[in-house]
């Protein structure tokens, strides 16, 4: 199934010619009621959107004594960033109260492998897929699309029971594995389709010239795939950053990613509620997409909307 | 000839996929295989083969906390993709009207679906919590009587969760079906235009179904968004208050780790894994009948 554009970003249209049809009435108000309209909805939208982050920015820069008068929406009195230095290094998930740092460490132990590995994994499997597909190969392929609907709980225990029996599960390498086979359908589903619209005729060229299938991959295909491999990384490092229930599964205690610490400090029962504190570490926990959102712009959506895509 | 060269059996192709070959032949066909298996067991804590036919998907289907499950994620599902559509297509048909600043209003609509569900279920959380939310704000100034705290009362902490949802999901329906509206011919609206039909009669009985494909993108998106809805309910209300907000994916890892009661936490997990296989099933059915339409019309 083919779904249509997915290049989300284009020029605004031209303003619409008046081919045929004279002007005719007043000339319009240079703002007219249904412009205030338009932009009063759109306002109200974004606003939506802000508000529940700008009170976690104004309330994780007060004191807790100021936050016990509910002024919800004021902006702090007397702005301090304890609560920051407080969310990295001493808020407590039980007895432990190391902060969120030994979390962010984690997430950048488990990130930065696991997007690695499967984007090689994935761009070889595209390759191979478009331009040596050898017998059952498709099957394959539509078998790994299908596991890209497949609700986790069907294969988390299974995973559970074979990581276990080879030793790696609750560890750091167990939770790179299950990112890389979970990130797998995904990717190979998008470098499968960018090498699908390269001309067959390079590839046949190199195989004229008597290439193999690492040669042309490495020499030709590879320099090609910047812009997928960029989307890819966009795709998995948001992705994998945001995961909580593998890493929660899988990671085992000491190699909690910072999703999962965060959820800990926050959803702890025990003791007082210190909301700053919370709140300061929610937003240093979005920190890391935020930022890959907002340098990557148009590339970001590109990547979630080739992710829906089904091939 | 050609053909016979691309499909020979090549083995640097088959040593490059074994990752590929190992992952769709051994999770995704083995693995679900044993979680069918394991399903008609009484396994506990460790997966045993003594078989009890049936016996789980009884316990399952007579088990309050999984029917409430059930009901939750298609309550939660139906609403949230309904509500996720209608105010993302609202949202891009605004955002189409030629306005100003219209990067500036993409970023802010579609910025919270970059952050991770935790992130979004902690921020409602306290967004909506009686003594530090809106209620208090709005008391402070001034309505005493004002009361707004769906998260408290099992009647109402759903609605919240679609609340969350809609916030981190609808700027990308809104992206989406924003690309579909900007790839509809301008000579359409004029045609519309022409005939005196309204503008919203035109959107709703020709634009919309021209954005089959947009459609169905965010569609699948959204899907994939319920089903993953295990972080959101974890974060924001943790199954609560009581059972009321519990979900499937909720149910079925509780049941694997905390309850270590395997076979029926399999039975849940297949019965997850049915509407999946029923829904691939007719599309497969259905795209494989249009190719064989379009070889015979070629």
């Amino acid at each position: 199934m083919t779904v249509g554009p997915i290049t989300a970003i284009q020029p605004p249209r031209e303003a619409p010619d008046q081919a045929g049809v004279a002007p005719f009435g007043p000339k319009p108000r240079r703002i007219s009621a249904g412009r205030i309209g338009i932009y009063a909805f759109l306002v109200v939208a974004a606003l939506f959107f802000l508000i529940p982050v700008y009170i976690m920015i104004v309330t994780s820069l007060k004191g807790m004594p100021e936050i016990r008068l509910g002024h919800l929406f004021n902006p702090p009195g007397e702005p301090t960033f304890q609560p920051w230095a407080d969310a990295w290094l001493h808020a407590c998930t039980g007895r432990d109260c190391n902060g969120l740092s030994p979390g962010f460490y984690n997430s950048v132990k488990i990130t930065l492998p696991s997007v690695i590995i499967s984007i090689i994994c994935a761009s070889i499997n595209g390759y191979a897929l478009t331009f040596w597909p050898y017998k059952g190969a498709n099957l394959l392929f539509g078998l790994l699309v299908f596991g890209a609907f497949v609700p986790y709980q069907v294969v988390i225990y299974p995973l559970i029971i074979g990581l276990s029996s080879v030793g790696l599960f609750a560890s750091l390498p167990g939770i790179i594995i299950v990112h890389t086979i979970f990130g797998m359908p995904i990717l190979t589903l998008l470098f499968r389709n960018f090498y699908a619209a390269i001309p067959v005729e390079l590839f046949k060229a190199a195989r004229v010239d008597g290439a193999g299938f690492w040669r042309i991959f490495f020499y030709i295909m590879l320099p090609m795939s910047v812009p997928i491999t960029v989307v890819a990384v966009i795709l998995q490092v948001t992705g994998i950053w945001n995961d909580f229930l593998f890493g929660i599964v899988f990671a085992g205690r000491s190699n909690w990613p910072m999703t999962v610490q965060l959820n800990n400090i926050v959803n702890t029962t025990t003791g007082v509620r210190e909301y700053n504190v919370n709140m300061a570490a929610t937003i240093l926990t979005a920190a890391v997409p935020l930022l890959i959102y907002f340098i990557s712009g148009r590339w970001f959506v590109r990547g979630i909307a080739a992710g829906a895509v089904k091939g | 000839m050609q053909k016979s060269w691309r499909h020979r059996f090549h083995l640097p192709a088959v040593i490059g996929t074994i990752p590929m070959i190992l992952v769709a032949l051994g999770v995704f066909v083995i693995g679900i295989g044993f979680s069918v298996l394991w399903s008609f067991t009484s396994s506990k804590l460790f997966p045993t083969y003594d078989f009890v036919g049936l016996a789980q998907y009884r316990r399952l289907w007579a088990d309050n906390r999984w029917l409430v499950s059930v009901n939750n994620i298609w309550f939660f599902g139906l609403m949230s993709i309904t509500c996720n559509m209608v105010f993302g297509y609202l949202l891009a048909v605004f955002m189409d009207q030629r306005i100003r600043q219209e990067d500036l209003f993409r970023s802010i609509f579609l910025y919270p679906f970059a952050m991770s569900l935790i992130v979004t279920g902690l921020v409602w959380q306290w967004a909506l919590d009686p003594n530090l939310g809106l209620q208090e704000a709005l008391r402070n100034w001034g309505w005493s009587s004002f009361s707004f705290a769906p998260l408290v009362s099992a009647e109402t902490a759903l609605y919240a969760l679609v609340v969350a949802g809609i916030w981190q999901g609808s700027g990308v329906t809104m992206a989406i079906l924003l690309a579909g509206l900007r790839g509809i011919d301008e000579d359409i609206w004029k045609a519309a235009r022409v005939d005196g039909i309204p503008t919203w009669r035109t959107h709703v009985s020709i634009v919309a179904p021209m954005m089959k494909g947009a459609f169905a993108t965010a569609f699948v998106l959204q899907c994939v968004g319920v089903v993953r809805v295990y972080d959101l309910v974890i974060a924001m209300t943790g199954g609560g208050p009581g059972i009321a907000t519990s979900m499937p994916a909720v149910y079925v890892i509780q049941l694997i780790t905390v309850r270590q009661n395997v076979g029926q936490g399999m039975a849940g997990a297949t019965m997850m894994l049915l509407p999946v296989l029923i829904v691939l099933a007719f599309s497969g059915i259905l795209l494989w009948r249009r190719n064989r339409l379009r070889e015979a019309g070629a």
